[in-house]
């Protein structure tokens, strides 16, 4: 904390501060850090040290059980060759590839029907946002059971009144159907809330933009592409880069639903990393699978905001 | 005129459509959580139970404990909400308004957090409450939930950067120190951001899970999230209690957003802006 940030009167660095002043700046100072300390002394303690610790833990044999070793890069050569880390990787990629889309062209357009002036608008927003404050642990339970291979309701909708599939399928017990099934509820609990930041950026948008848009001929189709879509970018950045860390980092669903399987085909790196460190209690494995998983997410939320902007700017 | 009409109508069909897709879950949940255990899964699914009952309610609460479970989350919640906002108002406070050394690290140091899974500290906070014998205890939720302040510090300070400043200096000339300025001009002035965030860090804690499942181990502290998933794990056919359990758990949130709809709608459209 050097006093060099600090600067005299007039802008001048101080190069030599005198006594006096000294003791006013530390006067004037102190109370600041004073009312600082409380919220950092836990940030610090909980937040900052456990990252640097993580990353110190990574490059360690750790179980707690007997005293750590130092074995270099060895944890991460490890997760690189690791067939389960691979494949987790490939799940919540698949995971986030069918979520993302899902639920901003789905919010998109339940923004578009809820800007209209419709009676009981508020109505529908408060309904189409459920999903989103009810809790994952909640809406995992409750997906169990419609999913449920002997008499969930979803079998009895799409075999027996729809007749859309041949017999009950085994949603959550099928290596193929498990990790799409998780998916469509990741969907259906996301929409509302890409609608809600969709309103607030439809709502952005000035009507005069419109209004001439009209007088020019330009229909219903034509402003939604030339007008809503573009002008509706910054939106459409926020929530990829967003939605892209969320779905990347999938945990209770799969925890509570499949913890996994089967086969590990809704194995996710979080539930990956969980399992490695708290069930085979290997903790330095687990922090080298979460630091590598944490510099993917890095690199890809950059990029995301790379190619979005530079497409907007034009 | 006519085709006007059609265009209404389908818009309202599409609202409903939509309305009965998101709900239906619910639905489900709702009537499973009042029919007999002996009914529940039956094929063709019934939608209005027979022979409600509230039994499923009594049960969880009493015989499976889940009164207990809501007292732990409502404390723990609580008290970590309660810590969790005035810290994070003390820190943006201070970002916004006052030059110190060392400001600019130490916010850049809080964005950092954000964009670390919190998953991804599990591992050495698990380590840390171990070694200061905060595991298995509601002291140690209520400690780890108090430390996440960085995305309410984001949304705060932009708040008090918004507040004019002749405000704060008359009360500098009076002068008046950090402590009254925050207490007695910011805090009344940031009282819609503040419940904005109040709401959205209550909800967050009241549904915690992963480090809740990590570190209580015994029945007398789990909150309702770890709860219900034990509960699913051991009862797989007593869809009934789970779902009454799951009702309690969500009662309150769904109580607490619509009363203070307007907060989160704000909250969530500043957050996508200044994102």
């Amino acid at each position: 904390m050097g006093s060099q940030v600090m600067k005299a009167p007039g802008g001048t660095a101080a190069v030599a501060p005198s006594y006096a002043r000294r003791s006013r700046q530390l006067r004037r100072l102190v109370p600041i850090y004073l009312f600082l300390l409380p919220g950092m002394a836990l940030f610090l303690t909980w937040q900052l040290y456990p990252l640097a610790d993580a990353f110190v833990m990574s490059f360690f044999h750790w179980n707690l059980l007997e005293p750590s070793t130092f074995i270099g890069l060895n944890n991460y050569q490890r997760a690189l060759s690791d067939p389960l880390f691979w494949q987790s990787l490939r799940n919540v990629v698949v995971y986030t590839v069918i979520t993302v889309p899902g639920q901003m062209v789905l919010g998109l357009a339940a923004a578009l029907l809820l800007d209209q002036s419709l009676r009981f608008r508020a109505v529908f927003r408060t309904l189409y946002y459920l999903p989103v404050i009810t809790s994952w642990v909640v809406v995992s339970i409750m997906f169990t059971y419609l999913y449920n291979s002997q008499a969930g309701p979803l079998n009895y909708l799409l075999d027996d009144v729809l007749h859309i599939i041949p017999n009950y399928q085994i949603w959550l017990g099928d290596p193929n159907t498990a990790l799409p099934s998780i998916a469509t509820m990741g969907i259906w609990k996301g929409t509302g809330w890409n609608m809600v930041i969709f309103l607030a950026g439809l709502q952005s948008i000035p009507r005069e933009v419109y209004e001439a848009a009209k007088v020019d001929g330009a229909g219903a189709i034509k402003r939604f592409t030339h007008i809503t879509l573009p002008l509706l970018r910054p939106t459409t950045t926020f929530l990829v880069v967003v939605l892209v860390i969320g779905g990347l980092n999938t945990f209770i669903p799969v925890w509570i639903m499949t913890q996994g399987g089967p086969i590990h085909s809704t194995e996710t790196i979080l539930t990956y990393m969980y399992k490695k460190a708290f069930a085979d209690i290997d903790l330095g494995y687990g922090a080298a699978i979460s630091y590598l998983f944490t510099a993917l997410i890095f690199l890809i939320s950059v990029a995301e905001i790379r190619i979005l902007r530079r497409r907007y700017e034009y | 005129m006519a085709r006007r009409f059609l265009g209404k109508t389908t818009l309202y069909l599409l609202a409903i459509f939509g309305a009965l897709v998101l709900a239906m879950p619910f639905i489900y949940l709702v009537s499973t959580a009042f029919t007999p255990n002996a009914y529940v899964l039956s094929i063709p699914p019934v939608l209005i139970p027979a022979h409600p009952t509230v039994q499923n309610f009594i049960d969880a609460w009493t015989t499976n404990n889940f009164g207990r479970y809501f007292i732990n989350s409502a404390v723990v919640a609580g008290s970590s909400t309660a810590i969790t906002v005035l810290f994070s108002a003390m820190l943006a406070f201070a970002f916004a308004r006052y030059s110190f050394p060392g400001r600019t690290v130490l916010f850049y140091g809080m964005l950092l957090t954000l964009m670390i899974p919190t998953l991804v500290l599990i591992i050495p906070q698990f380590v840390l409450a171990k070694t200061l014998h905060l595991l298995d205890s509601l002291q140690g939720l209520v400690v780890v939930y108090s430390a996440g302040t960085a995305l309410n510090v984001f949304l705060l300070r932009g708040f008090f950067e918004d507040i004019p400043q002749d405000l704060a200096d008359a009360a500098a000339i009076d002068g008046a120190g950090i402590w009254t300025v925050f207490w007695q001009i910011m805090m009344p002035l940031a009282r819609p951001a503040l419940a904005a965030v109040t709401i959205f860090t209550f909800l967050t804690n009241w549904d915690e899970f992963p480090w809740a499942l990590t570190s209580i181990s015994s029945g007398d502290n789990f909150t309702l999230p770890i709860a219900l998933q034990l509960f699913q794990q051991q009862h797989q056919t007593q869809y009934g209690v789970e779902f009454a359990a799951s009702l309690i758990a969500v009662v309150p949130v769904i109580v607490v957003f619509i009363l203070f709809q307007r907060h989160f709608v704000s909250g969530l459209a500043s957050a996508a802006v200044k994102g």
